[in-house]
């Protein structure tokens, strides 16, 4: 077996150096690469003469193709490494550029102009900006968004951690309870939203009208909206939490356990002296996830009230009464068709998320060390 | 003794009831399926008027409905994320092994950029995305929105970072020397990264597919942007979405295609659960 690997290996360098060193392959090189040349450049002139020719994108993406081609079969031994090197990062990097890199710095751009989603005529500054903070629906988004990230990040840890406790225990059906208790988190936003949706508005409502005589839906007053977005968010996130943590906690060596306990130390002192300090890392994992998932709520929020609800905030009767910020932007941009305003407020977003996120990671990585 | 048998059978309690609460909507969903609408309204949690024939007569107004098509949306979910999934896979192997295997200025550049990216919301880039790709579409003539390949490109895009930063991380406890055993025999590096890193990538590359195509299946803002709610093209989620702004209120058709859009999720996990489980945790852990 070993020998046969070995043989295998060697008829491979044979075919590997016998390929470098033919002339046959320098022309191969030389003519894919003069072709691929020729097509991208004739297909970026016809790009620019805005010709109606279908095939131009085709010829484009052939192009590329045929200098990468090309590139490879490069008669060079020094160089090809670093050619291969080359090609096996360009793809991703490619895709990477367009989608993430040159939106992010074009959106930081447009956010200082009146930008309507195709073209910009004037710099405006910082006027995008200065009226966001006029606005009270947007400051009232804001407010939300935090009231929703501090009390879901603290009901999902808590709840998440004390179903990874009880899921470590040795209870039966163990097993079944984690896949339960993990199912509603498979199910996409907008789809839970609306099984939400119907649960709120038709079965529960019939639950509490004969049992405390409340005949509106939770999803009719803004107040009542808040809680049950939180009900679905933990409903869809705890599960997940919980896995995390109980890897956290299975990863607890047995010998410490096994010594706290000949020392004397009941269930509370093991939970709050050698396993939560012992699953610090974890708990910076999680409320890492939950606090960013919960600041970029897009989904649910849509699919369960669309932002609806009115509520009293400085002065002003709003509509926009469950209306998080990711809708705000989204609400904004989209439905109001005010693009600039609407990437502005994305880039507050984005700072306010980098910061909040980056001040967590200090926090926890201080009390780890402690620890 | 006694006493840790009483606590027990509580905590079993606790854990049925919780059990209950998070099963308790997909059994919703499923018995309602299974009514006409007026019994759904009469009384969403009796089995009043549920039976197969009626589920088969709910399915079918849904599938053959114009407004939600579907098997074509679930066709176009399928091949999006089947096709995204192993381009990134494929991708993001090569780019993660080159980053990890290069000690340059570049690479360590380049890593530290996905790395970087990761924090930025989709919705500080939605807006210019979508107008880029218009412009490039309408600049290189090859449609970029409400197009399936344009939106793969995006979730290769999209998807990098994460994938080339549990990659890497892999990566790097390969043994080099598995490498230079091959570059002495002779093996060319291309040869070296498919003969030899690739295959040992597969069960990171099987954590890494999990939590995209989580993602990916589940998506609904990037296609609804980019594809249009009511473009030609729609992927499950926005055909869901399509379909119950234009349906509001009916609930017997509204939760049969919300079982049609959450089956294939199911049937995956309980065929794959422990794959899925672990995915998902060490994604989140790495």
């Amino acid at each position: 077996m070993v020998l046969s690997a070995r043989f295998h290996f060697i008829s491979w360098r044979k075919v590997y150096y016998m390929n470098k060193n033919t002339a046959s392959q320098k022309m191969l090189s030389i003519i894919l690469l003069v072709l691929g040349v020729v097509a991208l450049g004739v297909a970026i002139v016809l790009d620019m003469q805005h010709s109606d020719a279908g095939y131009r994108g085709f010829l484009l993406i052939l192009g590329a193709i045929l200098v990468l081609a090309g590139l490879y079969f490069f008669p060079t031994i020094e160089h090809h490494r670093a050619i291969i090197n080359f090609i096996f990062l360009f793809p991703l990097l490619f895709t990477f550029v367009i989608t993430v890199i040159v939106p992010m710095a074009l959106g930081i751009f447009y956010s200082f102009t009146d930008w309507n989603g195709v073209k910009m005529n004037n710099f405006v500054g910082f006027e995008n900006y200065a009226s966001m903070f006029k606005d009270p629906a947007f400051i009232w988004s804001i407010v939300l968004t935090f009231l929703f990230v501090v009390v879901n990040m603290i009901l999902v840890n808590v709840i998440a951690f004390l179903l990874a406790l009880m899921c470590t225990t040795k209870m039966k059906g163990v097993d079944f309870f984690r896949a339960a208790y993990f199912l509603p988190n498979l199910i996409g936003g907008i789809v839970l939203g609306y099984i939400w949706q119907f649960v709120f508005s038709n079965v529960l409502i019939k639950f509490t009208a004969s049992a405390f005589g409340m005949r509106n839906s939770l999803l009719a007053t803004s107040r009542s909206a808040f809680f049950a977005i939180i009900v679905v968010y933990l409903w869809q996130y705890a599960g997940y939490i919980m896995l995390i943590y109980i890897t956290g906690l299975t990863t607890i060596p047995k010998d410490v356990l096994e010594a706290s306990a000949i020392d004397g130390a009941n269930a509370t002192t093991t939970l709050f002296k050698i396993k939560i300090p012992m699953i610090a890392s974890t708990i910076t994992i999680c409320t890492f996830l939950t606090l960013t998932s919960a600041f970029k709520q897009f989904d649910v929020n849509m699919a369960l009230t669309n932002g609806t609800g009115s509520v009293k905030f400085l002065g002003k009767t709003l509509s926009n009464g469950t209306q998080m910020l990711a809708l705000n932007i989204y609400n904004t941009a989209i439905t109001k068709n005010n693009y600039a305003l609407g990437q502005a407020k994305a880039v507050l977003f984005f700072i306010i998320l980098a910061c909040v996120s980056i001040i967590q990671v200090r926090i926890s990585n201080s009390k780890e060390v402690e620890m | 003794m006694k006493m840790k048998k009483s606590s027990t059978v509580i905590l079993t309690i606790v854990a049925i009831v919780i059990a209950v609460y998070t099963l308790f909507p997909f059994f919703l969903v499923l018995l309602n399926s299974t009514k006409k609408a007026t019994d759904i309204v009469a009384n969403p949690v009796s089995f009043a008027g549920s039976s197969i024939s009626q589920l088969m007569e709910n399915i079918n107004k849904v599938v053959t409905n114009s407004n939600f098509n579907f098997w074509a949306a679930f066709g176009t979910s399928a091949v999006i994320t089947v096709v995204s999934l192993a381009l990134l896979a494929l991708f993001g192997g090569m780019a993660a092994w080159v980053i990890c295997r290069n000690k340059t200025k570049w690479s360590t550049v380049i890593y530290m950029t996905f790395i970087a990216s990761m924090i930025i919301p989709f919705q500080v880039v939605m807006l210019a995305l979508i107008s880029t790709f218009r412009d490039v579409g309408n600049f290189i003539g090859i449609k970029m929105l409400q197009s399936i390949p344009g939106i793969v490109f995006a979730y290769c895009g999209f998807g990098g970072a994460m994938t080339v930063f549990i990659l890497t991380g892999f990566i790097k406890g390969i043994p080099y020397e598995l490498e230079e055993a091959a570059a002495i025999d002779g093996c060319s590096p291309e040869g070296t990264f498919f003969r030899i890193i690739f295959p040992l990538l597969k069960p990171v590359i099987t954590t890494v597919t999990i939590l995209n195509g989580m993602w990916i299946w589940n998506d609904y803002l990037l296609p609804s942007l980019m594809l249009g709610q009511n473009g030609p093209v729609k992927t499950l989620p926005v055909a869901v979405q399509a379909f119950v702004g234009s349906y509001v209120k009916q609930w017997d058709l509204i939760l049969t295609a919300a079982l049609l859009a959450i089956l294939p999720m199911i049937i995956l996990f309980i065929f794959a659960q422990k794959q899925i489980i672990n995915g998902m945790v060490e994604g989140a852990i790495k």
